[in-house]
């Protein structure tokens, strides 16, 4: 067998959260990537967030394109149905799953070659769709799985591990999420896990396209000096607009903030978002404000971090085609089929 | 040559108007061709338009029929030169004896005419300018008016043609009195200045009957609302974007949930086609019935889709409304040009059920069966229609629905049948030996049933696996699958000739109303021909019994390098040589009198060339 199911044990004295559930079931399969691979940071992250927020793990889609990170999926969530489609494609693929299915929650996985490459216009159009649902690119500005190629997130300047100066622009994922509209933008790194569970847990919260751009070192291809998504350059470029909290609306799940510093968010469902900022300035719910500041520290070589952008009114793809409540996947032919006397009032009209 | 007397004949004549495209020609035309039927005259009517939106030539003709033959016949009996562009083009296509309606306001040399031909001017122009100011009242009536003329010529009751008009514009006081206007100045001026009726002529009958006039793409889209589909994803592309309009309409009158109004169907324009697929293999997946319409350079674009498709076992619909090929070809001129292109979509080895309706009604029999048959197979569909029944109207048979049909969404197990002691799910188990596996939808159990999807080789419990042994195993159950499929797919038809006979025909989809015609034309000239229309890939083994019984047999399409021959020779393992085929691919539809004339002469040929029996 060409796959590793994980042993079945489980600790009886783990932490269960409010279904009961434990860490291990937001598990998966033991992950067939580099040992160190920033994108295994994220699957675990994404664990988190979901045992925090007391998903039911079946209740999730997690869909994906080609690439080391959207293999992720098989590696989380092993109770929930994943769907790794074709190489940049996943934004269709959750668009129409979640037409089907309104009730489910979408988790969407892809590398920066897969959005911002070959799924380019896709990621764009979901985005721009409102499509409900957590976009995650995993972005460590290579091809992984094809082995080292530049993608198109690689800085200008930055140096391949063969020693290649890239001479092409990159592109800002998060900068063209804000410009798109989407509803939440955030970006993140896949080593701090303390910002990034929150942010997921807040992207799966939040009603609309959220999306969140993780730079995730490629530790085999993309963590040498002359790289700008190493793990080195990201702790030292990084500056962090602010830290975020998620309130479910019962206890907190984390209570690590400072009263005073901390500006909450209305979400759509009524769950708020407590944003600790670090930049006094900071006004999350300002689309130009944050498009200004992320290319003002762009310009300065800085990684911005933390939640850039929220809309707490978001609407998403179901409320703008103004569809029915219940899953279209349900309905039957009672629901759908006009039926016999209607079609004869049709044939009546053609002749 | 001015001897040749005029045509004369009664319900059975073709009229072509030649218009400038963007003139507002076409409802007037359209009117004309359904003022017939109100006759109780069938006709079947066709464009001919060009791949450009403005003031290029343009043609409508419409087949008066008494005789209910629904294929182009070819030739025109009464031209209605209204394009001065195509005028010499025009003039020459009129059979001998036959009538050119022209624009008489400024006059013509009597080079521009033949002489074996009758020559009818109306001023048109004349006519217009000096009831209307508006130029777009000017232009928009001159349609109406030589409507108007042709009445009175044809002897049409002008009766019929107001209640259509009345129908038309009903609640629309202003528009339906100036269009009944226009028509009277046209008329009345034909009674006064012209010699009426012209040897055509319109008479009252009763061969229309209970059959309806509808184009094949609307008639598909309805068959996706009565079959269920919820998810619509698509991308423009002529000749297929008005089957995706018109689902956007049926759904919009049909869809609507009465109590909060909230639409019970989701339409989406994607990007592009490998979005519109991807939406609808998303929406599949997740257990909603979807699809999407294209032409052939969308199915170029998504066939990486179509193999995931194939391979991962997820449902889905396309419907194929085929055009002249390759590339950009001839974007709106009819061809049968996919077929192997379809039926082999995507790289590796792949196979895909193919269907193939002959007209609006059974495009909405089979636009309705494709979804059950999607969901039963867990496989792709494709709907093959063509330019042809696509985007012409056709007279066919009532659409027919039984209510007691229920949706057949194949082998689906849901949390009850998970937790049914002893169960064993393994999304890619043949537990009945047929092929097709079990599925479960995202989120039926908490802890049974879900399964990672995938492109990549897995095992039978969707594992990824690369081991050669699994692979190929799954490969074979595939073929399997699509083994199973030949008895569920519609059967071919099969008709014998009055007299035994050595010879067969095959033939599909649009060629099926030429083909009617020919093989009468063929008996005329003493030639009897079995026939069989097929109608889905993959074959019934009727089709290879059918070749087997028959010294040879010619297969009729409407492309260049006989695609469908080639799927049956490569799918039945028959000797090429047994397969005549006989091959239309100008971008016009097929006619009764090609087929005719390519069979009778092969006929003929025989009859003094003795056949060799194996030909190297
Ligand atoms: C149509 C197509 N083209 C190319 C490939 C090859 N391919 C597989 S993964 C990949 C790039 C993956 O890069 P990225 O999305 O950045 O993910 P990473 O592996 O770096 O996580 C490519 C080009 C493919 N699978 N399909
Ligand atoms: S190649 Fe890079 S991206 Fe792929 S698994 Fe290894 S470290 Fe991760």
């Amino acid at each position: 067998m060409t796959y590793i199911a994980k042993p079945k044990f489980q600790h009886p004295g783990l932490p269960k959260n409010e279904l009961g559930y434990t860490h291990r079931d937001y598990e998966g399969k033991v992950s067939t990537l580099c040992a160190g691979c920033g994108h295994d940071s994220i699957t675990a992250s994404i664990i988190e967030a979901c045992y925090e927020l007391s998903i039911e793990p079946h209740r999730v889609a997690k869909i994906s394109g080609i690439g080391c990170s959207s293999k992720t999926p098989d590696y989380f969530l092993g109770n929930s149905h994943g769907f790794n489609s074709v190489h940049g494609r996943m934004p269709s693929v959750l668009t129409g799953a979640n037409l089907a299915n309104r009730d489910l929650i979408y988790l969407g996985v892809s590398g920066d070659g897969d959005s911002a490459s070959i799924g380019f216009g896709q990621f764009a159009h979901s985005i721009r769709r409102g499509v409900n649902m957590t976009y995650i690119v995993e972005n460590n500005g290579v091809y992984g799985l094809t082995k080292g190629q530049f993608s198109a997130t690689a800085d200008r300047g930055s140096k391949s591990k063969k020693g290649v100066i890239n001479t092409d622009n990159a592109i800002d994922l998060v900068a063209i999420a804000l410009q798109l509209g989407a509803s939440f933008v955030a970006r993140s790194f896949s080593g701090d896990k303390s910002q990034l569970v929150p942010l997921i847990a807040a992207a799966i919260r939040h009603k609309g396209a959220a999306f969140i751009d993780v730079i995730s070192p490629c530790i085999a291809f993309n963590n040498h000096a002359g790289s700008t998504k190493s793990f080195d350059y990201v702790r030292e470029h990084n500056d962090a607009v602010n830290r975020l909290d998620v309130l479910t609306g019962r206890d907190p799940i984390t209570v690590e903030y400072a009263p005073g510093t901390v500006q909450v968010v209305e979400q759509h469902d009524g769950t708020r978002l407590a944003l600790r900022k670090i930049d006094a300035d900071y006004d999350a719910n300002d689309r130009l404000a944050a498009m200004t500041f992320l290319q003002k520290h762009a310009a300065k070589g800085q990684v911005v971090t933390g939640l850039l952008y929220v809309d707490p009114d978001a609407e998403d793809l179901h409320a703008h085609l103004d569809t029915v409540e219940t899953p279209l996947n349900t309905l039957e032919a009672k629901d759908l089929c006009p039926g016999s006397a209607a079609l004869e009032k049709i044939n009546a009209s053609l002749r | 040559m001015s001897v040749q007397s005029p045509i004369s004949s009664v319900n059975d004549f073709v009229v072509r108007f030649a218009n400038v495209n963007g003139s507002g020609s076409a409802s007037a035309n359209e009117l004309f061709a359904r003022s017939i039927l109100r006759h109780g005259v069938p006709v079947s009517p066709r464009n001919i338009f060009p791949s450009n939106i403005q003031g290029l030539p343009t043609w409508y003709e419409v087949r008066v029929t008494e005789a209910g033959h629904l294929g182009a016949r070819g030739g025109v009996d009464l031209m209605v030169a209204m394009n001065p562009q195509t005028w010499d083009k025009d003039v020459a296509s009129i059979e001998p004896g036959g009538y050119l309606f022209y624009d008489s306001t400024k006059p013509m040399p009597s080079s521009k005419f033949r002489t074996d031909i009758t020559v009818i001017g109306v001023p048109l122009t004349a006519i217009t300018n000096s009831t209307y100011t508006d130029p777009r009242q000017r232009q928009l009536f001159k349609n109406i008016i030589y409507l108007g003329a042709l009445c009175a010529l044809l002897d049409m009751d002008p009766k019929l043609v107001e209640q259509l008009i009345g129908e038309q514009y009903k609640g629309k006081e202003k528009l339906l009195s100036s269009n009944v206007h226009a028509l009277h100045l046209g008329r009345d001026w034909a009674l006064q200045n012209l010699k009426y009726p012209i040897g055509l002529r319109v008479k009252k009958s009763d061969k229309v009957g209970e059959r309806i006039f509808i184009e094949g793409n609307s008639a598909a889209a309805l068959g996706a609302v009565y079959g269920g589909a919820t998810v619509c994803a698509w991308y423009p592309i002529t000749p297929s974007s008005s089957v995706a309009e018109a689902f956007t309409s049926h759904c919009k009158k049909l869809r609507h949930d009465p109590e909060t109004g909230k639409a019970k169907y989701a339409i989406v324009q994607g990007e592009d086609e490998l979005a519109s697929i991807g939406i609808v293999i998303g929406a599949s997946w997740n257990g909603a019935r979807a699809f999407t319409a294209t032409s052939g350079p969308g199915i170029s674009l998504m066939t990486e889709f179509i193999g995931l498709s194939y391979f991962a076992e997820i449902p889905a619909v396309i419907m194929n409304i085929q055009r002249a090929g390759p590339s950009t070809g001839m974007p709106t001129r009819t061809q049968q040009c996919d077929i192997i292109a379809c039926a082999y979509a995507s790289h590796g080895d792949t196979k895909h059920v193919l269907l193939f309706p002959e007209d609006p009604a059974e495009a909405f029999e089979f636009a309705a069966q494709s979804f059950d048959l999607a969901d039963r197979l867990q496989t792709m569909i494709f709907l093959m229609l063509d330019l042809d029944i696509g985007m012409n109207h056709r007279l066919c048979r009532p659409l027919k629905w039984d209510d007691a049909r229920q949706y057949d969404r194949g082998k689906v197990m849901t949390a009850e049948m998970l937790d049914e002691p002893g169960r064993d799910f393994g999304r890619y188990l043949d537990v009945d030996g047929d092929g097709i596996p079990y599925r479960t939808y995202p989120g039926t159990h908490p802890t049974k049933g879900s399964f990672f999807t995938r492109g990549t080789s897995r095992d039978r419990y969707a594992r990824y696996s690369e081991e050669g042994a699994i692979y190929a195993d799954n490969m074979q159950r595939l073929v399997r699958k699509f083994e199973t499929a030949q008895d569920m797919v519609p059967r071919p038809l099969q008709a014998n000739a009055a007299k035994p006979t050595k010879y067969g025909v095959i033939y599909f989809g649009s060629t099926s109303p030429a083909m009617d015609e020919a093989i009468g034309l063929l008996e005329a000239r003493g030639h009897q021909l079995d026939r069989m229309r097929i109608r889905a890939f993959p074959f019934h083994s009727s089709v290879a019994s059918f070749i087997a019984d028959h010294d040879f047999v010619y297969v009729v399409e409407q492309n260049r390098d006989g695609q469908l021959r080639q799927l049956i020779v490569n799918e039945n393992g028959i000797d090429p040589v047994r397969l005549v085929p006989i091959l239309h691919y100008d971008g016009t539809p097929i006619t009764a009198r090609f087929i005719a004339n390519a069979i009778g002469d092969h006929q003929d040929h025989l009859k003094v060339t003795p056949l060799r029996k194996a030909v190297s």
